[in-house]
């Protein structure tokens, strides 16, 4: 299953794309599922239905929002650049910012649903023994989610992985800065002779896929265990 | 310290209008499903915020507080220990807030709860779970002690394991104790003053044996739960089985009492039990026979009668028909006598080292 040098690039790519989009979506999806969960403020189907719009959205469609929002001349992506030297723009940090909002309702929904399977009432007994919120959710919330905040990254990551319609739009196709492995592959099949190619990298991407959710399976398990104490 | 409680809270049909005050010792809040007492401790917690109300702790305002800062130790119906920690990492959770760590040994001892301490909540008994649930209140160093029906997911021997670390807790800690209970003889065991709840209002309230003995609660705790609580002192032991125990007016025998010679007890004496007659009985089968006085005389809504009676300075309650008045022709300030069976007394009405 020997790779050469642009699928090895491709691959790694697309592993730093992975990782980078779910350790940077991971906390802030945990906190807008406690939101969705937790809490009643005005605005809240808003904030639900903006963050599953990417799963509704053709992802051609984000994409080319991100490229006018986040592109060198677009009003997030200039500000981003003065402010932070921070640039999206047909850089990998690109493809990681798509393939980051595209995992995102994923991850929301499986943290969610394990927020709302944690009986507030524990909660409340934690308050009422002189903790204040920040510390019930660090000590009682977040070790009885981690279960679905696992669950969410490996969904997260696994799409971010998968990612093509919205990385392909908003940063194109670059060998060596964007090109994740379904570009790599897209292109392969572009061209005469790429089949070869192109079928390795489809077994490396069902390799990781499959290798992420048996990760993921195997985590759960153990963490369900400590969590129920058996 | 003093708790003093007065709220107003409106929902799902229900309107709560509450005032009382809550001093040391056991208060206890009685009513029916559905009185408004779990609203009222839950709003003393801070979990539920009143539509209006002022709660105040030896004249602070305390309802300004958030949860964490109130200090209340709460100990709900369903233990709600921590699943994914162990019993002493529980314990150790609320001492971290408390710092109260000092009296960690003392508490784990008082509770039996020491060989429980490397185990995790899904493996105890629901008496062991409620036990540690108190040790954790309890180590959260509470101004003030919050108690919903802790015995009521419990079956009867469960709930005969915990009473006993009730009483203690209750001898041991000097911090005012809430007590929601709709269950008559726990609060006759525990309680040293008592808050009677109907429709979301204080229909009486004041000290345990005042408002037990009052005719005006028979409908309220239930004519068959209605009774007097009287403070005995065991004199001995028989060998048949019968103790004697001494009260103001004169001595009576009952059985299955625990407590040993000299201790102070109460007892509960439904009045449905207690017989009255106009003189002093002879021949009969029951030996327990007690010279009173009428106090009141209170007619209920349907054929029963309430009677207050006063035995040598005791108050004592007896339950008999509106018919039994008219021909015995009963009037208040009458002498006369009261028989109470000796097996009536229920064992689980006598508690040991009571007050």
């Amino acid at each position: 299953m020997m790779l050469d040098a642009a699928g090895w690039t491709a691959l790694r790519l697309s592993l730093l794309v992975g990782v980078t989009a779910t350790l940077v979506a991971l906390p802030l999806a945990i906190w807008i599922a406690w939101l969705l969960a937790r809490r009643e403020f005005w605005g809240k189907s808003a904030l639900n239905a903006l963050v599953h719009l990417p799963l509704v959205l053709p992802p051609v469609v984000t994409g080319y929002l991100l490229l006018i929002g986040f592109g060198r001349n677009g009003p997030a992506g200039r500000f981003l650049e003065e402010t932070f030297g921070l640039v999206f723009a047909f850089r990998w940090t690109g493809a990681a910012l798509a393939a980051g909002i595209m995992g995102f309702p994923l991850m929301v929904r499986a943290i969610r649903l394990a927020i709302e399977a944690v009986d507030p009432k524990i909660e409340d007994a934690a308050r009422t023994l002189g903790a204040p919120g920040w510390a019930v959710f660090g000590s009682i919330t977040l070790p009885l989610i981690l279960p679905g905040v696992l669950a969410g990254a490996v969904m997260g990551f696994a799409k971010a992985i998968g990612e093509f319609g919205a990385t392909i739009t908003f940063v194109a196709n670059i060998p060596g800065e964007t090109q994740t492995l379904p570009s790599a592959i897209y292109a392969l099949l572009q061209v005469p002779g790429g089949e070869d190619a192109a079928i390795k990298l489809v077994i490396w991407a069902c390799i990781i896929a499959l290798g992420a959710v048996a990760l993921s399976e195997w985590l759960a398990r153990r963490v369900a265990r400590r969590i129920a104490g058996a | 310290m003093t708790l003093s409680v007065a709220l107003r809270h409106r929902f799902g049909g229900f309107d709560l209008d509450v005032a009382f005050d809550a001093g040391p010792g056991v208060t206890a809040l009685f009513g029916r499903s559905g009185a408004g007492k779990t609203t009222i401790v839950n709003a003393v917690a801070g979990l539920l915020r009143p539509d209006h109300g002022q709660i105040t702790l030896d004249g602070t305002r305390f309802d300004t507080l958030p949860v964490h800062r109130r200090r209340v130790g709460y100990v709900f119906q369903d233990a709600r220990l921590f699943p994914h920690m162990t019993v002493a990492d529980n314990l150790d959770y609320a001492s971290r807030y408390g710092a109260r760590a000092s009296d960690r040994p003392r508490i784990i001892e008082m509770l039996g709860i020491g060989a429980l301490l490397d185990r995790r909540p899904a493996t105890l008994s629901g008496g062991e779970k409620q036990r540690v649930a108190l040790g954790r209140a309890l180590l959260s160093n509470p101004r003030l002690l919050l108690m919903d029906e802790p015995l009521a997911a419990l079956d009867g021997p469960r709930k005969a394991e915990i009473l006993p670390y009730l009483d203690r807790l209750k001898a041991e800690t000097g911090v005012p104790i809430l007590y929601v209970s709709h269950a008559v003889d726990e609060v006759a065991r525990l309680a040293d003053h008592m808050v009677l709840l109907a429709g979301g209002r204080v229909a009486r309230a004041g000290p345990l044996f005042d408002v037990m003995a009052d005719p005006a609660a028979v409908p309220l705790l239930g004519v068959r739960e209605a009774g007097a609580v009287l403070r005995a002192r065991v004199v001995e032991h028989g060998e048949d089985g019968l103790s004697t125990l001494q009260l103001a007016a004169g001595t009576i025998q009952l059985l299955g009492v625990q407590a040993p010679v000299g201790a102070e007890v109460r007892l509960r004496v439904l009045a449905q039990d207690v017989l009255l007659s106009l003189t002093e009985p002879q021949g009969l089968s029951a030996q327990n026979i007690l010279p009173v006085t009428i106090r009141t005389i209170r007619a209920g809504d349907g054929p029963g009668a309430a009677i207050a009676l006063d035995a040598g300075g005791d108050a004592l309650l007896a339950r008999v028909t509106g018919r039994a008045v008219q021909s015995m022709g009963l009037v208040e300030g009458q002498q006369l006598f009261a028989v109470i069976k000796a097996t009536s007394v229920a064992q689980s009405a006598i508690s040991g080292g009571a007050t």
